[in-house]
C-alpha cells in the first residue's frame, strides 16, 4: 500500500515544522510570512507488450517560504528539512526580499477570510495494492487491449500510479491548516496498423479512491477502440462546418476562460475578456459553478493557497460572467476581494442542455468530430484560436470516417457565443467536469 | 577547486561521508546477475529568479533542489527509486527499492572506480547565480523595461525575467565509471503588451545559454530582446486574418527550426523506435527528405543551451547526423535503447533531474544550410505565407502529424512578403514533410537559448536551428477562405 507512514504525527510535526519558520522568519525582522510543507509518495509501475517495462518509487517532499518586509517580498524554497537548511532558506527568502521593490498591493490575505473551520472532504483514500499487484493491474488492461482487434499492432504500455500526499500551509495571520489526499490512475496505450498508416491512441481513469476507478478491461478496451477507429485517417478540403469537442477537450474551452477570467490577466489586460463582469460571453442556457467543497472531487478544497475559505458561487450565469478568479493579490490590484482562487480554481460545474452525446452528433448534422488538439496556438489577448486537430467527419449525425492533419480555428468569443449544446456525458476525471460542447461554426483548414 | 569533479565530491562526498567502499556497498544491493546497467545520479542544482512587472522587480525566488536517483536496468525492465536525502542509508534504500525490477538473486560489484574526464568543455564552472550583483540583475531587468517602453508609445506592459540556474552532476555507473559535470544556464524573456486604438497585441523575445549573465549586458542583447518584442508585438497590431488550406510556405531561418524538432526530432528518438510505435521505425537508408537536405543533433556546441559536456548517463555528447543528403542515417541513444538495439549511445541520455528516469532527448538540432539566398527563396513564390516566428509546436509521434504555431508571419504575393497574418497553427505529416522542401537557403541560424523540450512529462533545455526553406504544401490553419 502505497501511503504516507503515521501521517497525523507527520502533520502534526510539519504544522509544528511551520510554525518554527514563521516564527524564526518574524525574529529576522520579517512583517510577515508564510509556508507551505508538503511530503509525498508513491508507486509508479508500467508494463509493455505482456512484461514489466518500468518501476518507479516516488518520494517528493518541499518547503516554500515568503517573507514580507513591509511591501517587499522574498521568496525560496528546499528539499531539505533540516532546521538548518530551513534557516538557510528563509535566509535566501529574506535576501530576495531586500532587493525586490516595494510593491503596495504585496501582502497575505486579510486575516477575516482566513479558513475556519476544518471541512472533511474526504480526499484521502490509500489503494491496499503492492507493486506485483499493480503490475497484475496493468497487464489486464494491455492485454485486454491487445486482443481487441487484430489490427491492435504493438503497444506503447500500460501503467498503474498510486500517490499519497500531505500539506501544511501556514502564515503569521494565525492560519495553520493541514491536508493530505490521494490519486490514482491507470492508464492504457496501443498501436493500430493498417496498410500504411499507424494510429495510437490511449484511455485512462483516475480518481482519489480506487473504488471510483474503471475496471482495467474497461481502460483497456476503451484504448483499443479509440486506437482502431483513428486507422486510414485522411484530410478533407478546407470548409466551414459546425464543430462537436468531445468532453476531455471541451474541458480546454473552459480552461481557457478561467485563464481570461484570472485576476492576473485581467489586472495586466492580457485577456480577450477585459472588463468581462455582467457581460453576456455565452448564449443564455449556460451556467458556471464553482464547488469547491464536493466530497472526493479532484478539484476540493477547504481553503486557497493563501489560506482564504473557499465557498461557493456562480462564475457564469444565464450566459454572464459573475467574477473572476482572484488571489488576494489581483483582488488588491483590481480593488475587489479575494474569490478564493489563489492557486487556481477548484471544482467548475457546467450546465448541460439535456442533450446526449448522440443528440447532439444530430443536432451537429453535418461537420467535425474532434478528438485530439495538437498544439497550443491560442492567442489569450486577442481570443484567436488555431489548433491542430484529428476526429471524425460528421454527416446526418453519423460519423463517416477518421479525418487527420487538419486545423480547425476561429476566435474563443465567437466560439463561447456560438455554442448550441452542451452534452450530459460528462467526464469526471478533471476539475472541470463537462460534457461535449457543439460549437456553430469553426474554419477547417485541410487540403 | 580545479575541475567538476572536484565540485562533485566537495558537494556529495564530503557532507554524507560518502566513498568508494560506500558506493560498492550500494551496488552490491543494486546489481543482480541480469542487470544490463545501473546508475547513481546526484544532482545539487540553485535556481535563482527575478521578475519584473509594471516597471518594478516585484518578485524572486531562490531555490535548491538535492538528490540522488538509482536505476537498475535488465534489458527492457528498468527499476528506479530516489532520495532526497544523500547518504548511504538512503542509498541502500533506494537500491533495494530499484533492484525490485529483477528477479534474479542480488549478484556482482563494481571491480575498479574510474574517475571520467572528459575530452573537452564546451562551458565553465563558475556560478552564474554569483556572476552579477544583485543590484545589477535588478538593473538589467529595468533597463528592458526602458529599452521596450522607449521604442513605441503604444507599449502598455512590460514583464521582463531573468533565470540562472547552477547544477552540479555526478553520474557513478555499474562499470565503476565516475563522472562530473557543472553545468551553468541563464535565460533572460521580454513580454510586452501594446495597445493602439483599443487593439491590443503581445510578443515576446529571450535568449540565453550555458555562460554567466554578464552576457545580456556586454552585447547589448538585453536590448535587442527589448526591441525585438515590441516590433513584434506591432507587426501584430496590423495582422489580417491568416489563409486556411494547404499552401507554399516559406520558413525563416533560426527558431523556426523547431519544425525540425517536432516533424523528425521526436520520431528519431531511439526509444521509439526500438518499441516500433514511430512513424519512422525501420526506415533507416530510406529517402525522408529532399536531396541536399542535412540535419544534425549537435551536443558538441560551446556554451549552447541544448548542449553538454557529457550526457546524464556520463557519455560524452556528440554531432550525430540523423539525415544525411536526404537519407535518414540515424537515431538519437541513450545506453538502454543503444544496448538493446545492438548499437552505441549518442550521448542523448537526458533527465529533467535526479528524480525523473533517462530518457533519448534531443540537444541541439539542426539543418546544414543550402546555397539559396533568402530573398530569392521568397520572390520564387507567386502566392503563400513567410512564417518567421513560432510560439511552439507538438508531434503525434505514432502518425507523424505535428503541428507548430506561428506568432509573425506575412503573406507572399507575387514574390514579395507583403500584409502580416495573424497567429496560425501549421500542420504536416514528418515523413514527408522534409520531401516537399524545394528550396534550402545559405542563412542557417541557430535560435537565441530559448527553447524548451518536453517530453513524458520532463522538460529539458534544447536549441534548434534552420536555415530559410521553402516547403510546398504544409496546411495553414488560418480563418481566411
Amino acid at each position: 500500500m502505497i501511503e504516507l507512514d503515521n501521517r497525523q504525527a507527520l502533520g502534526a510535526e510539519f504544522q509544528e515544522l511551520a510554525e518554527f519558520v514563521l516564527k524564526a522568519a518574524k525574529e529576522r525582522g520579517a512583517s510577515a510570512a508564510e509556508v507551505g510543507i508538503d511530503k509525498g509518495t508513491g508507486l509508479s509501475v508500467e508494463v509493455r507488450m505482456g512484461k514489466v517495462d518500468k518501476l518507479q518509487y516516488h518520494r517528493d517532499q518541499g518547503a516554500s517560504l515568503t517573507v514580507y518586509f513591509g511591501h517587499k517580498k522574498g521568496f525560496a524554497s528546499s528539499g531539505d528539512f533540516s532546521r538548518k537548511a530551513l534557516e538557510d532558506t528563509l535566509e535566501a527568502a529574506c535576501r530576495i526580499a531586500r532587493y525586490t521593490a516595494e510593491d503596495e498591493f504585496n501582502g497575505l490575505a486579510d486575516p477575516e477570510l482566513m479558513a475556519k473551520q476544518p471541512l472533511d472532504l474526504d480526499l484521502y483514500h490509500p489503494w491496499d495494492i503492492n507493486a506485483d499487484q499493480a503490475i497484475d493491474l496493468a497487464l489486464q488492461a494491455e492485454a485486454t487491449a491487445r486482443a481487441y482487434d487484430a489490427r491492435i499492432s504493438n503497444s506503447d504500455g500500460a501503467s498503474v500510479d498510486s500517490y499519497a500526499g500531505l500539506g501544511v500551509y501556514a502564515n503569521t495571520n494565525g492560519f495553520n491548516g493541514l491536508n493530505s489526499s490521494t490519486r490514482h490512475s491507470l492508464s492504457c496505450s496501443v498501436v493500430a496498423q493498417e496498410n500504411e498508416s499507424m494510429q495510437r491512441d490511449y484511455w485512462y481513469t483516475t480518481a482519489c479512491s480506487p473504488a471510483a476507478l474503471e475496471a482495467a478491461e474497461a481502460v483497456g478496451k476503451e484504448a483499443a477502440r479509440r486506437t482502431v477507429r483513428r486507422l486510414g485517417g485522411r484530410s478533407i478540403p478546407t470548409c466551414e462546418l459546425p464543430v462537436l469537442y468531445v468532453p476531455e477537450l471541451a474541458r480546454g474551452l473552459i480552461g481557457h476562460l478561467v485563464s481570461a477570467l484570472s485576476g492576473a490577466a485581467q489586472y495586466r489586460k492580457a485577456s480577450f475578456l477585459l472588463d468581462a463582469v455582467d457581460k453576456r460571453i455565452f448564449p443564455e442556457f449556460v451556467q458556471l459553478s464553482e464547488r469547491p467543497h464536493i466530497p472526493r472531487a479532484p478539484g476540493s478544497r477547504a481553503w486557497d493557497a493563501e489560506g482564504v475559505a473557499t465557498y461557493d458561487r456562480e462564475v457564469i450565469l444565464d450566459g454572464k460572467v459573475q467574477a473572476y478568479f482572484l488571489g488576494s493579490y489581483s483582488a488588491r490590484k483590481l480593488g475587489l476581494q479575494t474569490t478564493g482562487n489563489a492557486g487556481g480554481s477548484s471544482n467548475l460545474l457546467l450546465s448541460h442542455t439535456q442533450s446526449s452525446f448522440q443528440e447532439l452528433l444530430q443536432q451537429m448534422g453535418r461537420g467535425l468530430l474532434v478528438t485530439e488538439l495538437i498544439g497550443s496556438g491560442i492567442n489569450m489577448i486577442t481570443g484567436d484560436y488555431s489548433r491542430g486537430a484529428a476526429g471524425f467527419w460528421v454527416e446526418q449525425g453519423e460519423l463517416q470516417y477518421p479525418v487527420e492533419e487538419i486545423t480547425i480555428a476561429s476566435n474563443l468569443k465567437d466560439m463561447y457565443l456560438g455554442i448550441q449544446g452542451i452534452g450530459t456525458d460528462i467526464d469526471p476525471r478533471g476539475s472541470i467536469q463537462i460534457g461535449s460542447i457543439l460549437v456553430n461554426r469553426m474554419t477547417i483548414a485541410g487540403q | 577547486m580545479q575541475n567538476a569533479m572536484d565540485y562533485a565530491r566537495a558537494e556529495f562526498f564530503a557532507p554524507s561521508g560518502l566513498s568508494e567502499p560506500a558506493l560498492a556497498q550500494v551496488f552490491a544491493e543494486l546489481l543482480s546477475k541480469d542487470t544490463t546497467l545501473a546508475d547513481l545520479y546526484f544532482q545539487a542544482a540553485r535556481y535563482e529568479s527575478w521578475g519584473l512587472e509594471e516597471g518594478i522587480v516585484k518578485s524572486g525566488s531562490y531555490s535548491i533542489e538535492r538528490g540522488v536517483g538509482v536505476r537498475s536496468v535488465c534489458g527492457e525492465q528498468t527499476g528506479f527509486a530516489y532520495s532526497d536525502e544523500i547518504s548511504l542509508q538512503a542509498l541502500l534504500e533506494s537500491a533495494r527499492a530499484a533492484r525490485a525490477i529483477s528477479r534474479a538473486g542480488q549478484s556482482g560489484q563494481v571491480q575498479a572506480w574510474k574517475a571520467q574526464i572528459p575530452s573537452r568543455h564546451l562551458y565553465g564552472l563558475s556560478d552564474p547565480l554569483a556572476s552579477l550583483s544583485e543590484a545589477d540583475k535588478i538593473d538589467l531587468l529595468q533597463r528592458m523595461d526602458s529599452k521596450a517602453r522607449a521604442v513605441s508609445p503604444y507599449v502598455k506592459q512590460v514583464m521582463a525575467s531573468l533565470v540562472a540556474v547552477h547544477e552540479i552532476i555526478l553520474i557513478v555507473d555499474e562499470q565503476g565509471r565516475m563522472t562530473a559535470d557543472v553545468r551553468p544556464l541563464v535565460r533572460t524573456n521580454v513580454s510586452v503588451i501594446v495597445e493602439r486604438q483599443g487593439q491590443t497585441e503581445s510578443a515576446s523575445a529571450g535568449g540565453g545559454g550555458r555562460f554567466d549573465l554578464d552576457y545580456f549586458i556586454k552585447n547589448n542583447r538585453a536590448d535587442e530582446f527589448a526591441e525585438e518584442a515590441v516590433r513584434q508585438a506591432l507587426v501584430n497590431l496590423d495582422a489580417q486574418a491568416a489563409p486556411a488550406g494547404a499552401m507554399t510556405v516559406v520558413l525563416g531561418s533560426g527558431w523556426p527550426g523547431v519544425l525540425l524538432h517536432e516533424a523528425i526530432g521526436h520520431g528519431l528518438e531511439g526509444d521509439f523506435n526500438r518499441k516500433g510505435t514511430s512513424a519512422f521505425s525501420g526506415r533507416i537508408g530510406e529517402q525522408v527528405a529532399s536531396k541536399g537536405i542535412t540535419v544534425v543533433d549537435d551536443g558538441t556546441l560551446e556554451q549552447r543551451r541544448g548542449s553538454l559536456t557529457v550526457d546524464d548517463e556520463g557519455t560524452e555528447t556528440q554531432c550525430t547526423t540523423l539525415i544525411e543528403d536526404g537519407i535518414l542515417k540515424g537515431y538519437m541513444m541513450d545506453r538502454q535503447n543503444a544496448a538493446l538495439m545492438g548499437t552505441k549511445s549518442t550521448g542523448n541520455g537526458r533527465r529533467q533531474s535526479y528524480s525523473h528516469l533517462t530518457m533519448p532527448r534531443m540537444t541541439n538540432t539542426y539543418m546544414r544550410a543550402g546555397e539559396y539566398d533568402p530573398q530569392e527563396i521568397i520572390a520564387s513564390v507567386e502566392k503563400g505565407v513567410y512564417a518567421v516566428n513560432f510560439s511552439g509546436g507538438q508531434v503525434d509521434i505514432t502518425s507523424g502529424k505535428f503541428v507548430f504555431s506561428a506568432s509573425e508571419a506575412y503573406l507572399i504575393e507575387n514574390g514579395k512578403a507583403t500584409r502580416p497574418l495573424k497567429n496560425a497553427t501549421l500542420i504536416g505529416n514528418g515523413p514527408d514533410v522534409l520531401t516537399r522542401v524545394s528550396m534550402v537557403g545559405n542563412d542557417l541560424a541557430l535560435d537565441t537559448g530559448i527553447g524548451v523540450c518536453g517530453k513524458d512529462g520532463q522538460s529539458v533545455p534544447v536549441g534548434v536551428g534552420q536555415p530559410t526553406l521553402r516547403v510546398d504544401g504544409l496546411t495553414v490553419g488560418g480563418t481566411a477562405a
